[in-house]
């Protein structure tokens, strides 16, 4: 995993699992495969394989349900259990539905920055930081694969306020206290024109899900 | 679209300038289309010819190239802001002239939701087919849509979500109409990134316009219909 860079995690995913020993197999997004990895380091959860799907399948969420369903039945025979490490996404409820039919677990919540946060605390916070645009650890490292060059901004800054114009604050929810994302942050803020909010959530309630494996 | 530099708008014909604001609203060249308007205007053509001639069939073919999967966001937002140069030269001058109007909408973001990119282009897009639009902006609780309708003469509610939690509102907003037994006197058009037609019709809409020339063609037609019942 130390070989796979952020910019694979986001196009490509992680298809070969990591461990294999058949018991319990998590399929993630790539946005996620680092912080579970450090999980399953932290807790010694040894019976817990891990692969990932493109992180990039959140700039089209409707691709999102379909290659779930196709990594379970691909997997399936492998592994005696299987836990989508995905929240809803953009789905619309279709993941959770897929994920009913096929008699796997997911991770509850709407996405990574209220599960992160804690589903509960982010519902109550969420209605009044309608402005806020959230990041992850992952989401600063990638912002330009992510962000910036697919809405266009590379080409043309004279775009952002027409994308930003109503958002207000930067909110950086960090899993990891590393300064040199915290100073990746800043430079985004900047780029962004919105002041920046840091708050460390740790792994929030991803971590609680994958205990109950 | 086009490769040519350094072309005098002024020289060209009516026929080429209307065919290079095409090009230049394609390309996303505001001050060519804010001067192409201007020449139009000096050489005596109608408000809403150029309004339509020029700017509104440029954009019908940036439409079609961006649902063709040619074109995307960023290079859409361009044309747009383009025309929306053109537009602010045009819009006192379409009132004068008393261009024909088609119907009067209201259209926001729903509540929770402060995505207004795709809002705003169908807004430009029903101003330029000849609707009236009040645009009541982002962050819309079930009040300000209601409120909205009962001060005016509107036909058309127009309702935009980005956010799949944002989305369910849009049927807060009908089921209340239907309790305040004005949900039939209004044509009810909804869309956004995540929606699709199934949602639409489970919400109770009229129609899921899946962009703004779809919204600007679903909303004539219901115009349409709404005329000939009225004459028949």
């Amino acid at each position: 995993m130390a070989g796979v860079s952020d910019t694979t995690l986001t196009t490509d995913g992680l298809s070969a699992p990591i461990g294999n020993d058949g018991r319990v197999l998590i399929i993630a997004c790539g946005a996620l495969a680092r912080e579970i990895l450090a999980l399953i380091e932290l807790n010694k959860w040894t019976h817990m394989a891990l692969t990932c799907l493109p992180a990039n399948y959140h700039l089209y969420p409707d691709k999102i349900t379909d290659a779930v369903e196709a990594a379970v039945i691909k997997h399936r025979p492998n592994y005696a259990e299987i836990f989508i490490a995905y929240a809803d996404c953009g789905t619309g409820g279709l993941l959770f539905d897929k994920c009913k039919e096929l008699g796997v677990q997911m991770i509850k919540g709407p996405h990574c920055y209220s599960f992160f946060e804690g589903n509960d605390v982010f519902a109550k916070t969420s209605e009044d930081e309608i402005t806020a645009f959230y990041l992850t650890d992952f989401l600063v490292k990638q912002f330009d694969a992510f962000v910036w060059k697919p809405m266009g901004l590379d080409r043309h800054p004279e775009l952002r306020d027409m994308y930003f114009g109503n958002y207000t604050k930067l909110v950086y929810q960090a899993q990891v206290n590393d300064p040199a994302l915290d100073a990746k942050a800043a430079e985004i803020s900047k780029k962004m024109g919105l002041p920046l909010e840091r708050r460390f959530t740790g792994y929030g309630d991803l971590a609680v899900a994958l205990a109950a494996l | 679209m086009s490769d040519e530099q350094d072309i005098i708008l002024a020289d060209l014909s009516d026929e080429e300038l209307t065919l290079q604001m095409h090009d230049d609203l394609y390309d996303g060249m505001k001050d060519e289309i804010e001067e192409s308007v201007n020449i139009l205007l000096s050489r005596g053509w109608l408000p809403y010819d150029v309004l339509t001639k020029a700017l509104v069939e440029g954009m019908r073919i940036v439409g079609i190239d961006f649902r063709d999967g040619i074109l995307f966001v960023p290079e859409v937002l361009l044309a747009a802001n383009a025309m929306k140069g053109g537009m602010a030269i045009l819009k006192p001058l379409l009132a004068e002239t008393g261009a024909p109007r088609l119907g009067n909408m209201v259209i926001g973001t729903v509540k929770g939701d402060i995505h207004d990119i795709g809002k705003n282009l169908v807004t430009m897009m029903m101003e330029g087919a000849g609707f009236e639009v009040k645009d009541l902006g982002i962050n819309n609780p079930v009040e300000n849509y209601l409120e909205e309708l009962e001060s005016g003469e509107y036909d058309i509610l127009g309702m935009s979500a980005l956010l799949t939690t944002t989305m369910p509102y849009m049927k807060v907003v009908i089921d209340t109409m239907i309790e305040k037994g004005m949900r039939d006197d209004y044509v009810v058009l909804v869309g956004g990134a995540p929606l699709n037609e199934e949602f639409g019709k489970a919400i109770g809409a009229d129609a899921y316009c899946r962009d703004a020339a779809v919204a600007v063609e679903t909303a004539k037609e219901y115009m349409a219909k709404k005329h000939n019942q009225l004459g028949a």
